[in-house]
């Protein structure tokens, strides 16, 4: 417990940065889809630093709940790319703009 | 320098290069697997945070179960290369890093301006006690019963979900 909590907190931010970047750069959708991972786990650091910091262990069980939606996110998102896939040939997400206005 | 801080810079440092590295790579798979080795450091921060049960979750869960999914549909449908990731529309894409960093900029000085922080002083032997599985288990059991049930729910419907998704025509 030598380290101070911001740093962490820091590394947290800077790592949904970087995913928040990711979505909106990249045009594979599975890399989207790859982004958003990143930033569900940088949220998944910050719980548990005030989580150990606190020495109280609601933060690891939200963690853990987290990590069980993230599962079933990935499995329904990419069986909704493997579906578009099927339909349209492309997972570029600038060319399935069917519900684009 | 103590061993504790030397292995939070080590992790830190796999942790941000390897997420950089993960979105500026033209190839999906390259991309998969360095959030593979993102997620390996994390498993390691969480460790220097006393958090054995997450850090070993977070190995079978991630590492293991969610990217192999990944890694498995990327290989499946083959999708083409992107270009290097300056080249195109590089004005746009400057354009999200600057008012990204910025934001990052605004975080960190909240982080460092904000008082709350101080007032917390971490006791070692509270949080060993609340990263065991021991701690964790009695707490999901008993507490949290309810939620955990209902994470069951969820991930039946979504395994049901991706199945009707991925089916190849509704007869």
């Amino acid at each position: 417990m030598q380290i101070p909590i911001e740093y962490y907190l820091i590394l947290s931010a800077f790592m949904f940065s970087v995913g928040i970047v990711g979505v909106l750069t990249r045009r594979n959708a599975i890399v989207v889809f790859m982004s958003v991972e990143l930033m569900l786990n940088s949220a998944n650091l910050t719980l548990i630093t005030f989580s150990s910091y606190l020495g109280d262990a609601t933060g690891q069980l939200f963690v853990f709940f987290v990590m069980a939606v993230a599962a079933a996110e990935a499995a329904v998102g990419l069986a909704i790319i493997i579906a578009i896939f099927r339909n349209k040939l492309t997972v570029n997400i600038d060319e399935i703009n069917i519900l684009k206005w | 320098m103590t061993l504790e801080i030397a292995l939070f810079i080590i992790f830190a440092i796999v942790c941000v290069v390897s997420s950089v590295l993960m979105i500026t790579r033209p190839n999906p798979v390259i991309s998969a697997l360095f959030l593979v080795l993102n997620f390996a450091g994390l498993a390691g921060l969480y460790l220097t945070l006393n958090a054995q049960f997450i850090a070993v979750a977070q190995v079978i869960v991630y590492a293991g179960a969610i990217m192999v999914f990944f890694l498995f549909v990327i290989m499946l449908l083959n999708p083409e290369k992107e270009k290097k990731f300056f080249k195109q529309k590089p004005k746009l894409k400057i354009f999200i890093v600057v008012i990204v960093a910025l934001v990052l900029l605004q975080i960190v000085y909240m982080i460092f301006l904000s008082k709350p922080l101080n007032a917390i002083n971490p006791e070692v032997a509270r949080s060993v006690d609340a990263g065991t599985v021991e701690t964790i288990g009695r707490e999901m059991f008993t507490k949290y019963i309810l939620p955990f049930e209902a994470a069951g729910y969820l991930l039946l419907a979504a395994t049901i979900g991706a199945l009707v998704l991925a089916k190849k025509k509704f007869e």
